[in-house]
């Protein structure tokens, strides 16, 4: 059953994935990676990290990537109209990143076996997260807390100027 | 197998009455629409309109389904699926009350307890916004886009409100669970006042909580995204016959879920006199409470004007948002102190 959950919920989003980058009109793309993130949501759910799961929900689906449709729709954009071809230097970009991910799979793959499933623990239950959160990472937790508030700021004074 | 033939025949039960009240509450609001308005409302079908649901059903079922030429017909119809799929699926945690026996078992009347489920009712609310965005881009129509854009800014801003007003319900309970936040407001204050949370320390999270899922829902006086004056109907102006049906019945579904979510954090949910000897009692407090704010929404719509969208805005960000912000330093000043 868990198996049979973990192979759809994986192939969901691995066939959604190459429809964000094969899609043409940028409002497919957006949704193929809301479907990506459900299916994530069902891979963290299996492996009982519940808390994480609906927050991905919460702040992905139900936040950004609103606002990502937002935006596409508030600027009508149209299908793509070939704008990659004007800048050939990223796609050669493409060759170092494609490589450096190609190594990186290879690392997972290979070490793989000797990571214990965490499935089972108490991770990512709402007291764990949080006793984590305030404790051991307490110094991270309080830095990207100060990176946001200057992103705020920065955001309002160019909303200012406009 | 028990487990898996007691939680569908509760299932059942559980979808069975929600759509049934759906389509009453329809009827509710017209008949006490007309009341405030000194009309009859609807009395021609049946009894005191008893049967106007059906023959609103058997309408919707029968007209004919106009498609307007659109070049995302998947996403035209998908729309409306994705509006009321997240609706009903909130009726998966609400506790509508504790646990009976019953032929010799012990039965909890609610589907399912979630360790996380305060949470899990607000990822849905997230994704509602789906089914109105993507009707109001696909419809090709110039009043549909404008409702849809209307309705992502508006749910955007009014769901930090909404999520930020629990948190004070979270720190005085301690739990994340929604039984536990019921369990959490059993008893009284002096035998007299009972523990619910609208009076102990929470009444200011209480009204930010309210005002925000009248936001969140759509409804007057934020109705906005389908204000009819000025947007035909906004995101449904092209539907028709059943899309358009689900449509109605997902913006009632959240308007139910929210008030049943209203009174499980704030009104003690199934708590009562008398529910530790009749459990089923329970079930009738909690159904009565939640009519209760039935009927405000109601009520509100027959009373206040629209707000203008940059009022909006500027009550969501300027007001409600501070004042949640407030109400989370209050109550954990008050929890540590206690």
């Amino acid at each position: 059953m868990e198996r049979a959950l973990f192979l759809i919920f994986a192939l969901t989003a691995i066939v959604a994935a190459f429809n964000i980058l094969l899609r043409r009109h940028p409002l497919h793309s957006a949704l193929a990676l809301l479907v990506v993130l459900g299916a994530l949501t069902g891979l963290y759910i299996l492996l009982g990290a519940y808390f994480l799961a609906m927050m991905q929900v919460v702040i992905y689906a139900g936040a950004v990537l609103v606002l990502f449709l937002f935006v596409i729709m508030l600027l009508n954009i149209r299908a793509e109209e070939a704008r990659l071809e004007r800048r050939p230097f990223f796609r050669w970009l493409a060759v170092p990143f494609a490589l450096l991910l190609g190594a990186e799979t290879f690392y997972l793959v290979r070490t793989f076996e000797e990571n214990p499933s965490p499935s089972g623990t108490s991770i990512g239950v709402t007291e764990a997260v949080g006793r984590e959160l305030f404790t051991t990472y307490l110094l991270p937790f309080e830095v990207t807390s100060i990176v946001l508030l200057i992103a705020i700021l920065g955001a309002v004074v160019l909303a200012r100027r406009g | 197998m028990d487990v898996v033939v007691e939680a569908v025949i509760k299932i059942v039960i559980v979808f069975g009455v929600v759509l049934t009240c759906l389509a009453y509450l329809a009827l509710f609001e017209r008949k006490i629409l007309g009341w405030i308005q000194l009309r009859y409302g609807p009395n021609r079908v049946g009894p005191w309109g008893l049967l106007q649901p059906l023959a609103d059903l058997l309408k919707f079922l029968f007209k004919e389904d106009v498609r307007p030429a659109t070049p995302n017909p998947i996403l035209f119809s998908v729309a409306p699926i994705l509006s009321l799929v997240p609706a009903l699926m909130t009726y998966a945690v609400i506790p509508f009350g504790d646990r009976i026996e019953l032929f010799g078992r012990e039965i909890t009347l609610y589907i399912t307890s979630v360790n996380v489920g305060l949470l899990y009712l607000f990822a849905l609310s997230g994704l509602g916004v789906y089914g109105i965005v993507l009707a109001g881009w696909a419809s090709n129509s110039k009043y549909s886009l404008l409702g849809g854009l209307r309705s992502a800014a508006q749910l955007i801003s009014y769901e930090l409100t909404l999520t930020l007003s629990v948190i004070g319900v979270l720190i005085q309970a301690g739990s994340l669970d929604l039984i536990a936040i019921v369990r959490a407001q059993s008893g009284t204050y002096f035998g007299l006042i009972p523990k619910w949370h609208i009076f102990w320390y929470q009444p200011l999270g209480f009204l930010l909580f309210f005002i925000a899922a009248v936001a969140e829902t759509n409804r007057v006086p934020f109705d906005l995204p389908e204000a009819e004056t000025e947007l035909v109907a906004g995101y449904h102006t092209e539907y028709s016959a059943t899309k358009f049906a689900m449509f109605y019945v997902a913006e009632y579904a959240n308007i139910l879920a929210v008030s049943a979510l209203a009174t499980t954090l704030f009104l003690g949910g199934w708590n009562g006199p008398g529910v530790e000897r009749l459990p089923l009692l329970g079930v009738f407090y909690f159904a009565m409470k939640t009519a209760v704010f039935l009927f405000i929404y109601i009520w509100l719509r027959a009373t206040l004007p629209r707000f203008r969208y940059d009022q909006l805005m500027r009550f969501g960000w300027k007001v409600l948002l501070p004042l949640a912000f407030a109400n989370i330093v209050f109550s954990a000043a008050m929890a540590t102190t206690a």
